[in-house]
């Protein structure tokens, strides 16, 4: 039984066409980094857990306060948080990042475990000076090549998140056994955020 | 026989490899979804973050001010953005600007989450401007099509449609927690025109 033969032409330009019967449609306006971007931004802010400890203070710190601080502080954070983003990004320097992201998560942390209650512009005010740190410290470190928009958005949507955790443990508040709790948790940021001044500073 | 079918796939390969080089031009800016130039248009909107969120963000200030805000934005978003298509049809290319995408998430971001008590004449006003400008950008990109026109009313429905979904779903909340999530949602807005802001500079 003779099988057909084929020249090499033939079979290369069979396996041309064929190689051109899967090209797909070129979609060129997704931008660069589009696929990424969401997913990237989303990831920064729950990667370091210096940040995460700091949000999540503040959440149970405005779940401790109550209204209005429940929502005010959270979205006090992100909003000047994403001004620290925009000096990092623009390069503007500032001192001590490290040092203020280990001691927000101290004094918020102390704040929860002591259930300090001081005015609402002085626990927004307190909470937005040490997000600037956050802030900046994300801002320095975005990757190239990703979609400012998505990641932008991922990053504050992460933040978001972390704030609606915090809030959403506080909410045992209202009962004795959950304010006892949320003092221990607060003690547990602190403690975390004087592992990272220890780290910091040595 | 062997040798007749042999012969003749020379011929067979060199056919069809001149009909697929006969390829259709790339689309590169709407996506293709093999129902037409509406659903392209309509689609290419809901793959677009930059033109959702700041109709998404208008949507929920008119609803936060109530029915009448949220039926004005409703008419004057989608003919705003029709007319800014139809005029960028006949422009040759787009040229976006990252600060002006950057501000219109801070500002309808930051009224947003101010729960800013803006009047009917300026959210008409914010809805035609913004209507505008992005209908410009999308019809500077469909300009090349024959189909373009279609395409911009896929698009404009789609704004139609989302902004009736949320002005409406944001009229009728009447819980404070549930307006004041609403007002969060503004300030994530803002703030990722705050970022979107200093990514612009720096890669200015």
């Amino acid at each position: 039984m003779n099988s057909p033969r084929h020249s090499p032409l033939v079979r290369a330009m069979t396996l041309t066409v064929f190689v051109l019967l899967c090209a797909q449609a070129a979609f060129a306006h997704p931008q660069k980094g589009e696929a990424v971007g969401f997913l990237t931004g989303f990831r920064h802010p729950i990667s370091g857990l210096d940040h995460v400890l700091a949000m999540v203070a503040v959440g149970l710190w405005g779940a401790q306060l109550g209204s209005p601080a429940i929502w005010v502080l959270p979205v006090a954070f992100p909003m000047v948080m994403a001004f620290g983003g925009m000096l990092g990004l623009m390069g503007v320097p500032l001192p001590g990042i490290e040092y203020g992201i280990a001691l927000s998560a101290i004094l918020l942390g102390a704040a929860v475990m002591f259930e300090v209650r001081p005015p609402l512009g002085v626990a927004a005010a307190l909470v937005g000076f040490f997000a600037i740190f956050h802030g900046h410290a994300h801002g320095t470190e975005l990757p190239p090549g990703q979609s400012a928009l998505l990641y932008s958005m991922g990053f504050v949507i992460a933040t978001g998140c972390l704030h609606a955790l915090g809030i959403g443990i506080g909410t045992v508040h209202r009962w004795a056994w959950g304010q006892k709790a949320l003092r221990v948790a607060g003690a547990l940021v602190a403690a975390g955020g004087a592992f990272f001044m220890w780290k910091a500073v040595a | 026989m062997k040798q007749a079918d042999q012969s003749r796939l020379p011929l067979y390969a060199f056919v069809v490899f001149s009909v697929v080089m006969c390829a259709l031009p790339a689309e590169a800016h709407l996506n293709s979804t093999g129902m037409g130039p509406f659903y392209d248009g309509l689609i290419h909107f809901l793959l677009s973050p930059e033109d959702i969120v700041p109709v998404l963000a208008l949507a929920l200030l008119a609803g936060l001010r109530g029915a009448n805000y949220g039926r004005r934005a409703l008419f004057t978003l989608p003919v705003a953005w029709f007319l800014g298509g139809l005029a960028g049809l006949s422009a040759s290319s787009a040229n976006p600007r990252p600060f002006v995408a950057a501000a219109w998430f801070l500002l309808l971001g930051g009224l947003l989450a101010a729960d800013a008590k803006i009047s009917l004449r300026m959210t008409t006003a914010l809805a035609a401007l913004l209507g505008v400008y992005h209908g410009y950008l999308n019809g500077t990109g469909m300009g090349q099509f024959e189909t373009a026109a279609v395409a911009l009313l896929g698009l404009v429905f789609a704004v139609f449609v989302l902004i009736a979904l949320a002005a409406a779903f944001v009229v009728r909340l009447r819980a404070n927690w549930a307006r004041i999530a609403v007002r969060v949602a503004g300030s994530w807005i803002a703030a990722s025109g705050l970022l979107m802001l200093g990514w612009a500079v720096r890669t200015r």
